[in-house]
């Protein structure tokens, strides 16, 4: 119980610190906004063609616009030393892990969910035909970029170019899970739901979130403390 | 039981050792004073005594426990260089944060209970960016004690504090060493150290110069110590 507090503790203090400060929320949602905005006017795709690219293009401005909130999460505890208080505390590193895992995938799901309409006006798409699938896509595929963000965050906050270290180690490690959301956001977007054909890429999201949260929990006090 | 055993520690940075073959013990109730030069490996000690960084060799255990275990960790009380509370937050929520993760019974309470200790009361609600040196140095004492840890590590703990926030921790080491809590203090300031201290121990380029029980002499005069047992 003293577990699931400490998690949601955590969760909050880094909620409430990002809706005072909104250093990193501005951030990603202003890039996120103008990337989705800029490739619209570059390419002027066909409605046909943006059925076909529209989870690639989507997956992309999340995985770019997420780095810029993954970067603080452990950056942000930095200031003051704050990162020794909570080490030193009884606080176990999976609980402070996991409740900044929490905060970060609320703030992404934040993001991409507020790209959502912009990118139906902006790409002339009816992206809500099924939201329910879509929905359940965005958020797994969101966890596998929390978890897999938050663990090299943790992994490069004493890295003095840890903004550009994070990126470079960060993307190829998630693309088994951008791979799954990408094709089923695609098909989602179509109007084609979740089935047989493409069940596949959501078993492999749910597996990578499964693999990825047990290995992060289990070494992160390693990679915080050495 | 020693209250901190500090085992044969062994720290490199890189090909350079930062400490070495570190060996000493502290018994419950005592007051260490870690002295020694800059760069001497007083912090460093101070980081893996606190359980933020493991030492090479050796190890470190508190009242027989393994340091990143987390009853053990549950009994120190860390003040480092940084004041380790949040600049977005309240003062109050930065207090019940630390009491909840400390597993503190009523977190709300205790939280307004260290305030008032550390007259911030007042000013609660107010964003830890708003305010003074003076003030945000008093919130980092109580965030450093109001888990009521039985070992306190401060590192350089009197430095750069104003008077009113120098008073506040002397009064709570003062308590803390009656109420039987085991201190371990690294600083500069001899005389203060010494002052408060049951022991000491002296650091030279991260080997021990000199641990042994404070004496009379060292308190007359404070330099009497380096001269004798600090690096040529």
């Amino acid at each position: 119980m003293h577990y699931l507090r400490s998690v949601v503790t955590i969760a909050l203090k880094d909620l409430r610190s990002e809706f005072r400060s909104k250093e990193s929320i501005n951030a990603s949602l202003s890039f996120a906004m103008v990337v989705l905005l800029l490739l619209s006017f570059a390419f002027d795709p066909s409605a046909e063609q943006v059925r076909d690219f529209s989870g690639g293009l989507l997956w992309l401005v999340f995985a770019f616009a997420s780095t810029l909130i993954l970067n603080r999460s452990f950056a942000r505890e930095l200031g003051n030393d704050c990162l020794d208080a909570l080490l030193a505390s009884p606080l176990p590193s999976s609980a402070l892990f996991l409740g900044k895992c929490a905060a970060n995938w609320v703030l992404l799901m934040g993001l991409e969910l507020a790209c959502l309409p912009v990118f139906g006006i902006f790409y002339n798409i009816t992206w809500w035909t099924q939201f329910p699938g879509l929905l359940l896509v965005i958020a797994c595929a969101t966890w596998s970029l929390t978890i897999i963000g938050t663990m090299f965050s943790a992994l490069t906050v004493n890295l003095r170019l840890r903004e550009l270290m994070l990126p470079i180690l960060v993307y190829p490690m998630m693309i088994p899970a951008l791979l799954g959301a990408i094709q089923l956001t695609t098909d989602l977007m179509a109007g084609k739901p979740i089935a047989a054909d493409n069940e596949l890429w959501l078993r492999l999201l749910i597996g990578f979130d499964i693999i990825f949260t047990a290995l992060s929990t289990a070494l992160v006090d390693t990679v915080l403390v050495g | 039981m020693n209250a901190v055993e500090v085992d044969k520690v062994w720290k490199y940075y890189g090909d350079f050792a930062a400490l070495r073959d570190i060996d000493f013990k502290v018994d419950e109730g005592d007051c260490v004073a870690l002295l020694g030069r800059n760069g001497a490996g007083k912090t460093t000690l101070l980081r893996i005594i606190a359980g933020l960084s493991r030492p090479a060799r050796g190890q470190v255990r508190i009242r027989g426990g393994d340091v990143r275990d987390q009853e053990t960790r549950r009994r120190i009380g860390l003040l480092g260089h940084g004041i380790a509370v949040y600049d977005e937050l309240s003062a109050f929520e930065n207090l019940r944060i630390f009491a909840t993760i400390y597993d503190v019974p009523d977190p709300a309470k205790r939280a307004m209970e260290w305030l008032e200790r550390t007259g911030l009361d007042r000013v609660k609600d107010g964003l830890v960016r708003e305010f003074s040196r003076g003030m945000r140095q008093r919130l980092a004492v109580a965030r450093a004690f109001l888990h009521e840890p039985s070992v306190l590590l401060l590192d350089e703990p009197f430095t750069a504090l104003d008077d009113r926030a120098i008073a506040v921790l002397q009064g709570l080491l003062a308590q803390a060493r009656s109420a039987g809590s085991t201190i371990i203090m690294s600083t500069h300031q001899l005389r203060e150290a010494l002052e408060l201290a049951s022991n000491v121990v002296l650091i030279n380029r991260g080997h021990i110069g000199f641990q042994g029980v404070r004496t009379a002499e060292m308190l007359e005069d404070p330099g009497w110590l380096y001269r004798n047992y600090g690096e040529v």
